[in-house]
């Protein structure tokens, strides 16, 4: 590996960068081991029907958000879809506040109103949470729209999945954000299925990023299963976004490990396939990596997954601990008023 | 131009709806106005007509034609910070965004525990008369009545055209307004206001003793010449405005159908499931030891409104027809 062996050759004259490194390497294991670990933690609550309706794993998938979420400042804006535990998480929503949605329960980050597929947090500006498909995209150009004209420097990023890719919506929103020059940061996670229909088979042009630069605005394609790389392509987007050239459009090919929810019999693709591209797994792809460049991983992952343990552990505590939001409330929040005529 | 009460002026529902829409550019910075051929065109209905030249073209924005993408984008400026008003041509056309006004604007303050309020506004006209066949010509306000977290307004008269954007743009909420297509070129006086519309209670445009004409939009006018009619009969009736078509004011029904114990419900949309069932039903629920008649409505034929004026004029509610039900529930 090419990279690998030019950063070993700097090891000697530049120590300390190399130090940083391996600290940021951790901060973004962390990161996605935290994702994995809270999902998996999910599977286990939902078999316990302790969680319920539709929840849809990000397994695989993590380095998207992780290497995404690096680019990103807390003033920016990030709105999401119905697979949005990672992106949530990745924005650092607390994990009990996204348990205690998934539960349903008072404390959640919606107030119990949303469940997996609907979280919000505007204190993070994390704009949810839309579990119609490319339904958040012309939301998000309006999210930019409103900071270039009001003069915020700052960026909207916008995740949604290769199937979304599909609707009108995205193109319409495409079109918009580049006409008008937005600052908007479109991220088409390529998991190559859209439920259970391949990219092939939905798509007459399965190369997204050159079907999207036709709208005139920079797209590059990047590989999804290393984190490293996603936070490269997408450091670069946010640049030259914040540099005012626009919106940028990154497909990010990644795989998801899983169904494509807990109902999902994934009846659709060869178990070799997904096999194939488990060997893929950006968690084990970076642990790989900092190995290879004599980081001290062991002692670091035994860390990190004590203190997501002890995270996960004590969300769950407290979701199951935390009060229901009362019946009486049930028409709040239909309007600002306290409750609407009839 | 001067009148013979020197505060009140002539002036056309555009106008006065372009006035309001000026007032509201002027007061407050976060305000713009997006839209189909709303800035170099002048609004396709000329609304807009003259707001480019003084707003320029980042508050009067010509979007393209992407319905879905510019309410959902104006949606997204709400939660951003700023008070966007989106005029959608028609309600025909508001379908394509309808996923956009259902599933976010109405619902995301709802989804977010509160987090979320959209303070939007959206425009749009409605309605029948103009000979423009079955895509441009239907009442589908009743639909956008149905749903739970956005107040639907139908300014029928000059002064709510005038009067209605500023208490709009003041809810925290998403506000559609709907504006019947008929109604742009009527005429009459505006008299200055200091106070805010109410846009929470309908309007009794003319009261009466014998029978509730209870309307809205574009039919208030329709419901006026009735009364007219119906005075030269003999028959005192009362015309309800309601002017907000959700929440629905009740207690103004209630109170209409108390006082003259029939009602008739007039709205330009068909019959079946629309918003003249809803007022009919609560008028079941809240009124009926009170009624001397069965509730009449009139309504749109149930057909996709045709081209031909005969065909078009025929399928909508004319004011014979509401006459005819006025003596049908009074005799
Ligand atoms: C407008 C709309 N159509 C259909 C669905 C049902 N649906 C939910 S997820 C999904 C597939 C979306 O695939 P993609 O955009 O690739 O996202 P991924 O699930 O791969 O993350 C479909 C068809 C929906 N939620 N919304």
């Amino acid at each position: 590996m090419t990279p690998v062996r030019g950063t070993r050759k700097r090891k000697a004259t530049i120590g300390a960068t190399e130090a940083a490194r391996a600290e940021h390497r951790g901060e973004l294991l962390h990161a996605m081991l935290r994702i994995r670990r809270f999902e998996e933690r999910c599977v286990e609550l939902y078999s316990a029907a302790k969680i319920r309706g539709f929840v849809h794993l990000y397994i695989g998938e993590e380095a998207v958000a992780v290497g995404v979420n690096e680019a990103l400042t807390a003033e920016d804006a990030v709105v999401s879809t119905y697979r949005e535990h990672g992106h949530a998480l990745a924005r650092g929503l607390p994990a009990e506040a996204v348990m205690a949605e998934m539960y349903g329960k008072a404390t959640g980050c919606s107030g119990g109103r949303g469940g997996s597929m609907h979280l919000f947090d505007t204190g993070r500006r994390f704009y949810g949470g839309n579990a119609i498909v490319a339904g958040g995209l012309p939301l998000a150009a309006g999210l930019a729209l409103a900071d270039r004209m009001r003069g915020h420097f700052r960026v909207t990023c916008c995740f949604f999945g290769d199937g979304a890719y599909a609707e009108g919506e995205f193109h319409e929103t495409a079109n918009l954000a580049a006409l008008w020059g937005l600052p908007l940061l479109f991220v088409c996670e390529n998991n190559l299925y859209a439920m259970g229909t391949a990219l092939q088979r939905h798509e007459a042009q399965t190369d997204l990023a050159l079907r999207a630069a036709s709208y005139g605005m920079a797209a590059w394609a990047v590989d999804g299963m290393d984190v490293e790389a996603v936070e490269r392509a997408a450091r670069r987007a946010t640049e030259s976004i914040r540099g005012g050239g626009g919106p940028r459009f990154l497909e990010i090919r990644t795989y998801r490990f899983r169904a494509h929810s807990m109902y999902d019999p994934d009846r659709y693709r060869d178990k070799a396939e997904i096999e194939q591209w488990k060997t893929r797994d950006p968690i084990a792809r970076l642990t790989d990596r900092m190995r290879e460049d004599a980081e001290p991983v062991e002692a670091k992952l035994a860390e990190i997954e004590r203190r997501i343990t002890e995270e996960i552990d004590a969300a769950v505590d407290a979701a199951e601990r935390a009060p229901e939001e009362p019946v009486g409330n049930l028409l709040r929040y239909v309007t600002s008023a306290p409750s609407e005529v009839r | 131009m001067v009148t013979d009460r020197p505060d009140e002026r002539k002036t056309t529902y555009r106008e006065a709806m372009r006035e309001a829409l000026r007032e509201a550019l002027r007061a407050d910075d976060r305000v713009f106005l997006m839209g189909e051929d709303v800035g170099r065109y002048g609004g396709c209905f000329g609304v807009s007509l003259g707001l480019l030249e003084e707003f320029g073209p980042e508050r009067i924005r010509d979007t393209p034609l992407s319905e879905s993408a510019f309410v959902g984008a104006g949606i997204g400026a709400a939660l951003n910070g700023m008070r966007p008003i989106v005029e959608i041509m028609t309600v025909n056309f508001s379908l394509l965004a309808l996923d956009q006004i259902l599933n976010n604007a109405a619902t995301l303050l709802h989804m977010s525990g509160g987090q979320l309020p959209v303070p939007l506004v959206i425009r749009m006209t409605t309605g029948a008369g103009r000979q423009l066949a079955a895509q441009h010509s239907h009442s589908l306000e009743g639909w956008y009545a149905h749903i739970p977290g956005i107040r639907v307004l139908a300014p029928a008269t000059i002064e709510d055209a005038r009067h209605m954007l500023a208490p709009a743009l003041n809810d925290p909420d998403p506000v559609l307004i709907f504006e019947h297509g008929s109604l742009y070129n009527a005429t009459g006086e505006l008299a200055p206001r200091t106070t805010p519309v109410d846009l929470d209670h309908a309007a009794i445009r003319r009261p009466g003793t014998a029978v509730s004409l209870i309307t809205y939009g574009g039919s208030l006018p329709k419901a006026l010449t009735a009364a007219d009619a119906l005075a030269a009969d003999g028959i005192d009736a009362e015309v309800v405005d309601l002017r907000t078509l959700r929440p629905l004011d009740d207690a103004a029904i209630a109170a209409s159908v108390a006082r003259t114990h029939r009602a008739v419900v007039i709205d330009e949309a068909w019959r079946s499931g629309s918003l003249a069932a809803e007022v009919s039903a609560r008028i079941a629920e809240d009124s009926l030891y009170e009624l001397d008649a069965p509730v009449e409505r009139v309504c749109s034929a149930e057909v996709p409104i045709p081209y031909a004026r005969l065909l078009e004029q025929a399928a909508l509610p004319q004011t014979a027809d509401i006459v005819a039900a006025a003596h049908r529930a009074v005799d």
